[in-house]
């Protein structure tokens, strides 16, 4: 209720902001007008298109980012001699933020999605990497020593142990690499995608003054992040690592 | 010594020698895929002819200053709503609206209504970075302990010493933590904020400048720079400033 307060006091400083007449119309357009494109665009479909390209990418990218950083993440945590080699490399590269190498990537794929995919792997690479590693190490050793001495080998000991151990962190990494990624990709399709895109769109509307379709994107952009954070890693958060009695131990 | 400095060396050798030879293979062209060497050249020459140092010099000042406005003013809307009901039932649904959005989506709508250039590009990354450091510097508020506030008030402390020798140095490890985190979200973003606002120096601009020109080997250069910057800002300022609140934390805890 008092959320609601303050938001409609926001929303009247802006619109009288608007109708004042002290700033262009083109640059801040009145509510209703945003309200009126943002209903255009979901109905006519092109808003739906350019949130599902944009999903796309930071799924793709994310998913690929999650399982390059489980499967290093998991291996340097075993081996020491990786460990060395690889670390150094990664907080080297780390410090670099991803959409430095944007137009390096422009260079050498081209615009389009295969470049905007590849700045979103190397945002969300390094958190997942990380964290797994973190995590594999932070397993309690008395439970390794437990399972051994009560028979388990080594995928029994990985997959019952160390895994359920370490998911707390891999999930916290995987919610950093969401948003992470989720920064990236609008960035990314700013700079290096063609024609599609809730970023591109952004990007594009600046050319023509449409603020207001500026601001309907991102209220998109903001709707679908919110619901990610939320919903989808809120859930996830429940069923797994909750539910194993995994936060406690981890906290612990 | 000699060998753990070579065995630190050793990844970066490695991948270096493999650079060498894809680049020497031919396989791409060698515009857009130079050596090492070149690169290295490159580096050598932009620093001797202070052309990379004026971009650093550039992109750091802009970093400084955003990152100043969203620390002080940071500080103080956070400590404000953790200090006022009437402040934090006000701002702190509009807070959590605008963190989650990501903050290069604010970027056109920023430099249409702030003009090209520094104006633009330090506005939006001093508002970027405000939101970790308000949400951060309000949980700290909110964390110290009640009991005492209460014995300090029982000690007869008035308002202003009260807030002056329990809130702040109460609040101050979290208000850290906020710094912290939204000078390393200002890095993030202001590379590509210098790529989007045509600002005339700055390592993001000379990075997307020489896309223009194919010189793979200047963003390649300006990159190992914007690494440079990033692991010197890692050593010198986030882990001292971790290693400060933890030890904080642990004051705290005991």
């Amino acid at each position: 209720m008092r959320a609601l307060i303050s938001i409609a006091l926001f929303a009247a400083l802006y619109e009288a902001t608007a109708r004042s007449g002290w700033f262009a119309p083109a640059l801040v357009p009145t509510l209703p007008l945003v309200g009126a494109r943002l209903y255009d665009m979901l109905a006519d479909g092109s808003m739906a298109g350019h949130a599902l390209s944009t999903l796309y990418r930071v799924f793709a990218g994310l998913a690929l980012a999650a399982i390059t950083g489980l499967v290093l993440g998991f291996l340097v945590a075993r081996y020491r001699a990786l460990e060395r080699f690889l670390m150094p490399l990664v907080s080297a590269l780390m410090p670099i933020p991803s959409l430095a190498w944007a137009p390096v990537f422009i260079l050498w794929f081209g615009l389009g999605n295969v470049a905007t995919i590849l700045i979103v792997f190397y945002a969300a690479c390094f958190p997942m990497l990380l964290n797994t590693w973190t995590g594999a190490r932070a397993v309690n050793p008395l439970w390794l020593r437990a399972a051994g001495a009560m028979g388990a080998g080594g995928p029994a000991l990985f997959w019952k142990v160390v895994v359920p151990g370490a998911s707390p962190f891999i999930i916290t990494g995987l919610r950093l690499a969401f948003q992470r990624a989720w920064i990236a990709v609008v960035g990314a399709e700013m700079l290096a995608a063609s024609a599609f895109g809730l970023g591109w769109v952004i990007f594009d509307a600046k050319e023509f003054l449409n603020t207001d379709i500026m601001l309907s994107s991102l209220v998109v952009i903001g709707a679908i992040g919110l619901v990610f954070e939320r919903l989808v890693f809120g859930t996830l958060e429940k069923t797994t690592v909750a539910r194993w009695g995994m936060v406690r131990a981890a906290k612990a | 010594m000699g060998s753990r400095l070579l065995g630190a060396a050793a990844p970066f050798l490695v991948v270096g020698a493999l650079w060498e030879l894809v680049a020497h293979a031919g396989a791409f062209p060698p515009r857009l895929f130079p050596t090492v060497e070149q690169v290295a050249a490159t580096f050598i020459r932009l620093t001797a002819s202070g052309i990379l140092p004026h971009h650093a010099a550039e992109t750091l000042l802009r970093l400084a200053v955003a990152f100043g406005i969203a620390a002080l003013a940071g500080a103080l809307i956070g400590i404000a709503m953790g200090r006022s009901r009437r402040v934090e039932g006000l701002l702190l649904p509009l807070v959590s609206i605008g963190a989650p959005v990501p903050g290069l989506a604010y970027a056109p709508l920023f430099l249409l209504w702030f003009g090209l250039g520094d104006a633009g590009s330090i506005v939006l990354v001093a508002f970027v970075s405000l939101f970790p450091v308000i949400l951060n510097s309000w949980t700290g508020v909110k964390a110290v302990k009640e009991i005492w506030i209460r014995a300090a008030q029982t000690m007869g402390a008035d308002e202003r010493r009260l807030f002056r020798h329990v809130i702040l140095p109460g609040a101050l490890p979290y208000v850290l933590t906020g710094w912290r985190l939204g000078l390393a979200q200002a890095w993030r973003i202001l590379v590509a904020v210098e790529m989007l606002a045509a600002v005339q120096w700055g390592l993001g601009w000379l990075i997307f400048g020489s896309r223009e020109f194919l010189n793979t080997d200047v963003m390649l250069a300006g990159i190992a720079a914007i690494g440079a910057i990033g692991l010197a800002l890692e050593k010198l300022v986030f882990q001292p400033l971790e290693r400060y609140t933890v030890v904080r934390w642990g004051m705290i805890a005991s």
